[in-house]
C-alpha cells in the first residue's frame, strides 16, 4: 500500500535535500508517493533534475513560505 | 537514576565520560549509576583508516581499550543490545540479560552495506574497515596505470571522504612518478561534485588542475565485475581497471529489528536529541534519522548536548541546551595541506585556503582524538 512520507531537509547543509531524497527512495517502494521540504534554493533545479533522469515521477515542485515543497512518486 | 549507554562509539563514550564528570557527587552518593553496553571492548579511530589506505597509518593506530577510555565509574560490558522494550524501560542484551533504565541513550552508529549494490563488494576497493583499508593499500602499491572510478554510495558516513581521496590519490600517485599513466574518474550522486555547495565550488578548479574526470547524478546501481564496468540508476555506465566505493551505510540491525527507525536511523528531535515520542530516550551519532553529515564530529557536538541535557535535567529538573547542528570536518588536501569545514543548521561552511598549519592540527589530532573521546578536549 503507498504511503506519503514527509522528508524534512531545512536548513541543512549536509548532507543536503537531493541526498536525503534518495537515500528515503531507496527505502520506499515503488508507489509510494515522498514530499521533500526544502530550503536550499538549489533544490528547485537539481531535485527535479535527478527525478528526470533516474526515472521517477515528480508530481508537484512548489515554493510556499520559503520552503520548497517537492512531491514524487517512486515510480521503479 | 538509571543512566544506560547503548553503544561505545565517539559518541556514547563522550556522552559517558561527560555525565561520569558532572554527576560525580550524584554517582558517589550512589544516586545515579552510568552503565555501557558496547558490542567490543575495543574502540576504533575511524578517520584513521583513510590513512591506513595510503599506507600513512598502520591499523593499530587506531584502537584502543574501550575501558580504558572511560571514567572508573562507568559500568561497562561487551554485550551489544538486541532488544529494546522502551515501554518497559528495558533492554535485553545478546548474553540474555535485562538492563532496566531511567534514561536510555542510544549511540550504536552505523555499518556499511555494500552488499546492497550487486557487485559491489567483490569489485570495488573501499577503506570503511581494516580490512579492506589494508587490502586497498596493497591494490594501490600493484597498480601500475589504468583508470581508476571513484563511486559514492548513499547515504554514507563522512562526507568529505570523497573529496580528501581524490587529493590523497592524486598525492600518492605522484610520489610514486605514475601520475601520468593514471586517470581519475569520480563520480558522485547528485548534481554537483559535492553536497555541500561552498566545498563544490571550493573543490571544482582543484579537481580540474588535477585533471580530475566528473560525472554527476550517478548514483550506483550495479558492478559488472567480468567486465569491469559500474553502472548508474540514471543509466551510464563507466569501466575501469580499479574501483574504489565510498559503500552505502544503514543503521544497526538492532535498530532495525527492533522498529525504532526505517533504515536503523531512529527519529530524533533535532534540537533536543530526544527520540520522538521518548523524552527519556536520547539519541545521536549517525543512529539518527536528522539531516545532519554521518560523522565523529556531529556525534561529539550532539554528545556536549545529550549530557548536560541529562545532567540538568537531574539536577534541576529541565534541560539547558540544544543541538544547533553543529559540525566541524577537517579536510586533507594533499601536499601535506588541510582546510576544515565548519556549519550548522543555520550557517553554511566558508572555506578557507589550504595550508600547512591545518594539516599538521589535523595530524595532531589524529593522536588528540583519544583525549577527546574521554571527554577532555
Amino acid at each position: 500500500m503507498s504511503e506519503l512520507k514527509t522528508i524534512d531537509a531545512r536548513n541543512t547543509f549536509c548532507p543536503g535535500p537531493l541526498m536525503e531524497l534518495i537515500t528515503y527512495m531507496k527505502q520506499a517502494s515503488v508507489g509510494d508517493t515522498l514530499e521533500l521540504l526544502s530550503t536550499d534554493e538549489g533544490s528547485a533545479g537539481d531535485v527535479p533534475e535527478w527525478i528526470n533522469k533516474v526515472g521517477h515521477d515528480l508530481i508537484s515542485n512548489e515554493k510556499i513560505d520559503g520552503v520548497w515543497h517537492v512531491k514524487v512518486r517512486k515510480a521503479k | 537514576m538509571r543512566i544506560l549507554i547503548v553503544g561505545g562509539g565517539t559518541g556514547g563514550t563522550i556522552v559517558a565520560n561527560n555525565l561520569a564528570r558532572r554527576l560525580a557527587g550524584e554517582i558517589r552518593s550512589r544516586k545515579v549509576r552510568i552503565t555501557m553496553l558496547s558490542a567490543s571492548d575495543q574502540h576504533m579511530y575511524q578517520p584513521g583508516l583513510l590513512y591506513v589506505a595510503f599506507g600513512q597509518m598502520m591499523p593499530d593506530e587506531l584502537y584502543r581499550k574501550q575501558k580504558s577510555l572511560l571514567e572508573a565509574c562507568i559500568d561497562f560490558h561487551v554485550d551489544p543490545v538486541e532488544e529494546f522494550h522502551l515501554d518497559q524501560r528495558n533492554v535485553k542484551t545478546v548474553s540474555g540479560k535485562t538492563y532496566g533504565y531511567d534514561v536510555l541513550v542510544i549511540a550504536t552508529g552505523s555499518r556499511i552495506v555494500p552488499k546492497e549494490i550487486p557487485g559491489l563488494a567483490e569489485g570495488a576497493e573501499t577503506f570503511y574497515s581494516e580490512a579492506s583499508a589494508v587490502k586497498m593499500f596493497k591494490a594501490l602499491r600493484a597498480f601500475e596505470g589504468g583508470k581508476i572510478a571513484i563511486v559514492v554510495g548513499v547515504p554514507h558516513k563522512c562526507p568529505i571522504a570523497p573529496v580528501e581521496l581524490v587529493f590523497a590519490l592524486d598525492d600518492y600517485f605522484k610520489a610514486r612518478g605514475i601520475r601520468d599513466r593514471v586517470q581519475i574518474k569520480y563520480h558522485y550522486p547528485i548534481g554537483r561534485i559535492h553536497t555541500i555547495e561552498n566545498v563544490a565550488k571550493w573543490a571544482k578548479p582543484a579537481f580540474e588542475r588535477m585533471g580530475i574526470e566528473c560525472e554527476t547524478l550517478f548514483n550506483v546501481k550495479e558492478v559488472d565485475v567480468k567486465n569491469n564496468v559500474v553502472m548508474s540508476e540514471e543509466g551510464t555506465g563507466t569501466s575501469y581497471d580499479m574501483l574504489i566505493a565510498i559503500p552505502p551505510h544503514r543503521g544497526m540491525e538492532a535498530i532495525e529489528n527492533n522498529g525504532l527507525g526505517q533504515g536503523g536511523w531512529i527519529p530524533t528531535n533535532r534540537y533536543q536529541l530526544t527520540m520522538e515520542g521518548y523524552d527519556d530516550v536520547y539519541v545521536l551519532g549517525d543512529t539518527t534519522n536528522l539531516p545532519v553529515s554521518k560523522t565523529g564530529s556531529a556525534a561529539h557536538f550532539q554528545a556536549e548536548v545529550v549530557s548536560e541535557n541529562i545532567s540538568s535535567k537531574i539536577k534541576i529538573g529541565a534541560p539547558v541546551r540544544e543541538y544547533d547542528g553543529k559540525v566541524y570536518c577537517f579536510i586533507e588536501t594533499g601536499h601535506d595541506s588541510a582546510t576544515y569545514a565548519m556549519f550548522d543548521y543555520v550557517n553554511p561552511p566558508d572555506l578557507k585556503e589550504p595550508n600547512k598549519p591545518m594539516h599538521w592540527f589535523k595530524t595532531s589530532y589524529n593522536k588528540m582524538y583519544w583525549a577527546s573521546v574521554r571527554g577532555l578536549l
